[in-house]
């Protein structure tokens, strides 16, 4: 499944505009989210889950192919903690 | 930020009316819990990809009791972030296209 059938969803099921403007608000609605994660801040849609930016600090790691020790960057990572109730809906 | 933040900022950038922007995100939000629900890995191209993850039954011990239960075999929804997001939230400018 990928955003096309996402838009041809929405299409049938909302009504109200073309399937290219179903398009653009699925486009806007996913460019809105990635920039509010890009600043930094969290995006809590109740009742599906959390998304969050966290900051890592640098660490040590190991290429496991060779062996070779090398320090893993400081970076910030997006994390996705699903909410109880998508839980449940896939366990029922 | 939450849904209705969402809504707000869509509706307002699409100069769309508020209620039909809020539809089309909780179908959007259906659409995607339904596919995972039958087991559908939903991939959004420069965004990520959601999938379920199975994992067997397996005996567990409650640690304060020490009685030995069983944890029944149930699936997870797992988030995968794209490159695009990875690397934007992590402050580097998106490829180029």
């Amino acid at each position: 499944m990928t955003k096309a059938d996402i838009v041809e969803t929405v299409y049938e099921k909302v009504g109200g505009f073309s399937k290219k403007e179903a398009a653009e608000i699925v486009e806007t609605v996913f460019d809105t989210v990635k920039e509010t994660l890009e600043k930094g801040e969290k995006i809590k849609i109740s009742g599906f889950g959390n998304f969050v930016v966290r900051d890592k600090n640098a660490r040590a790691g190991r290429n496991p192919q060779t062996g070779q020790e090398i320090t893993i960057s400081a970076r910030r990572v997006l994390t996705f903690k699903p909410s109880q109730v998508l839980k449940n809906a896939l366990n029922s | 930020m939450k849904k209705s933040d969402l809504v707000d900022l869509v509706a307002q950038r699409q100069s769309l009316p508020r209620p039909q922007v809020e539809a089309t995100i909780d179908c959007l939000l259906d659409a995607l819990a339904e596919g995972l629900a039958k087991g559908e890995r939903v991939d959004f191209r420069g965004f990520g990809a959601f999938a379920v993850r199975e994992s067997a039954a397996r005996s567990g011990r409650n640690p304060r009791t020490g009685e030995t239960i069983q944890i029944a075999a149930r699936r997870t929804p797992t988030f995968k972030v794209g490159k695009e997001l990875r690397d934007r939230v992590n402050g580097e400018r998106p490829a180029a296209q």
